[in-house]
């Protein structure tokens, strides 16, 4: 369970930071450059955060009180061989559907 | 062309962005319904913040019990790749008037701001007024849906039952955001570096592994592009 004010918090904070960001250059910057420097490194934002965040979940889910599950280490495999192809809506397709087909072919065995 | 014609020339650049939106924004609905906000909590994200990745970084920390400024710092560090976009917007329409930036500041998202630069390149003949129209044409079609398909997920979220694992989407939708961007042999090392470094530094209490894993990825990546650039340099 989410906790209500800390949600409120978050929720409030993370949409005035987000539209400061975007507003950033457009708004109060104008047409100032930013250095070198800062867009070597903000163009590994995305790839810096999101398997940081990912790993644990896959590792160690809470679904499974945080025991390693060999299912789920393989669908997030095969989302991953798919999104590699360029297709987010097919990696997630991917993802879902190995977890389900594993899931129902370990409850045949 | 006139400003009309571009408002609903940029319409149909990006509706096939359609097709992202409205299962990303389900999805964005029933997972947070699943980790125990109601409607109304839900909707007030997705309208404050229209930011999905950034939105499900900050809820998968939240239900993770993560400290609120660890939860909130990773989600706008997913964000700041924006400041770029913002940058890059300005000569093309930094003209506008101050409220009009506002709005197309707060409609910001990267599909649609990919488009619409790519479209100022291609065409630089376009004119200024020209290209704030295009631009709300991109915009305009994916915001309503992000919306209304928030909204949808969010109540028919709750007839999924828990036998289908949703707590998994979470991670899948990353893995799905992610693996597009590793483009090039940086991205590559950046992304290893991040989920060696997750792990290594797990054990660090209130989620700041998180921070500590990306704070290195961000420098690898950097790095990696600066010796390849080096490499390059000597080579040619």
């Amino acid at each position: 369970m989410i906790d209500d004010t800390s949600f409120w918090v978050v929720c409030v904070l993370l949409g005035l930071g987000t539209f400061a960001i975007r507003f950033s250059f457009l708004g109060f910057l104008g047409g100032r450059k930013l250095p070198e420097w800062a867009l070597l490194h903000l163009r590994y934002t995305g790839v810096a955060v999101f398997p940081a965040l990912v790993t644990p979940l896959v590792i160690w889910p809470d679904a499974t009180g945080g025991v390693p599950d060999p299912l789920r280490i393989v669908a997030a495999v095969a989302a991953f061989v798919v999104g590699l192809k360029g297709s987010v809506i097919g990696a997630i397709v991917a993802g879902m559907g190995t977890l389900y087909a594993l899931h129902f072919i370990q409850t045949l065995i | 062309m006139t400003p009309r014609a571009a408002f609903w020339r940029g319409f149909r650049d990006c509706a096939p962005f359609i097709l992202i939106v409205v299962p990303y924004s389900m999805l964005f609905g029933v997972v947070a319904r699943d980790a125990g906000l109601d409607v109304v909590q839900t909707m007030s994200m997705s309208v404050l913040v229209i930011a999905g990745a950034s939105q499900f970084t900050a809820l998968a920390l939240l239900q993770d019990q993560a400290p609120v400024f660890i939860a909130l710092l990773a989600a706008l560090a997913v964000n700041l790749r924006m400041a770029m976009y913002s940058a890059a917007l300005v000569p093309y329409v930094g003209h506008a008037r101050l409220g009009t930036r506002a709005v197309m500041a707060y409609l910001m998202v990267d599909q649609a701001f990919a488009v619409a630069v790519k479209t100022y390149e291609d065409h630089p003949d376009m004119r200024p007024d020209t290209r704030v129209a295009y631009y709300f044409g991109c915009m305009m079609l994916i915001c309503p849906f992000w919306y209304g398909c928030t909204l949808l997920g969010a109540l028919v979220g709750q007839a999924i039952p828990a036998g289908y694992m949703l707590d998994f989407a979470v991670p899948v939708c990353f893995i799905a955001l992610t693996a597009p961007l590793l483009r090039s042999l940086p991205h590559i090392l950046a992304a290893l570096a991040s989920c060696v470094a997750a792990i290594a530094f797990a054990w660090v209490p209130w989620s700041l592994g998180l921070l500590v894993a990306a704070a290195i990825a961000m420098v690898v990546g950097a790095q990696a592009e600066l010796a390849l650039r080096r490499r390059q340099a000597r080579a040619g």
